[in-house]
């Protein structure tokens, strides 16, 4: 069970290759959240991300244990970023290690839906109308499996549903 | 002393990352270090969605506060 908070990018497949090699895992899950180049209707020219060093970490490593009780998982990995990032860029890495599919997927989305409610980050989007700080989302915060509108502007017709 | 930290929309609207106060002999509880801030910083923070930590754990504001604790507020995390 790894956590970390950084501010530098992170590969995916890399982070996971790094860690210690799980002995009877047969399913590797993985979610990465990334900047949306839009939101509320308005473009996000950048994105700055302030946490609560300290809590922050103690946070991951709490919800962390929490999943390897509630779920048959060998181990887990949690990198999330802070400080200014751009569209496109990525957020947050959450992978889970099993014996099974099954519980790496609920696992996972375990992890990254109690992160999103209870660890201290907080994201500032930079628009071209000014910043503003992002308001807690009910539709992220129940981590709908249908989605919800982040008020696509309609150049972006196709990324009407908010995956994360 | 207390030690209270302010983050993010909360953190501008105190206007400081930071602040102590002293600790009275029987305690305070996190509502009541809270009425001392807004005394202390002039405005107003109380709100339905505002959050509070102590010693890093997140707390009701019913929560008890000693000497030496370190206590934060922010409003409701926008990680992931």
């Amino acid at each position: 069970m790894i956590v970390s908070v950084q501010k530098e990018d992170f590969d995916a497949s890399t982070a996971c290759a790094e860690m210690a090699r799980v002995s009877g895992a047969g399913a590797l899950v993985t979610f990465v959240g990334t900047v949306r180049d839009y939101s509320d209707a308005s473009d996000i020219l950048s994105m700055e991300i302030e946490h609560y060093p300290g809590m922050t970490e103690k946070e991951l490593e709490r919800v962390s244990m929490q999943a390897a009780k509630a779920y048959d998982i060998f181990d887990s990995l949690i990198i999330h970023r802070y400080g200014l990032l751009q569209p496109q860029d990525n957020i947050v890495l959450v992978a889970v290690w099993s014996r099974h599919r099954a519980a790496a997927f609920d696992a996972c989305r375990f992890l990254i839906d109690v992160l999103k409610t209870s660890a201290p980050f907080w994201k500032k989007e930079i628009t071209p109308q000014g910043s503003r700080w992002v308001t807690d989302c009910p539709g992220c915060r129940a981590g709908s499996r249908e989605g919800h509108s982040h008020s696509v502007p309609s150049a972006h017709p196709d990324q009407r549903l908010h995956s994360s | 002393m207390i030690h209270v930290k302010f983050f993010a929309s909360v953190r501008e609207r105190v206007g400081s990352a930071e602040m102590q106060l002293a600790c009275p002999p029987g305690g305070f509880t996190v509502e009541e270090v809270l009425t001392m801030v807004e005394g202390q910083a002039g405005t107003e923070l109380h709100d339905a969605h505002l959050l509070a930590s102590l010693n890093q754990q997140h707390v009701p504001f019913t929560a008890s506060v000693k000497d030496e604790d370190e206590v934060a507020f922010f409003p409701p995390v926008t990680g992931g």
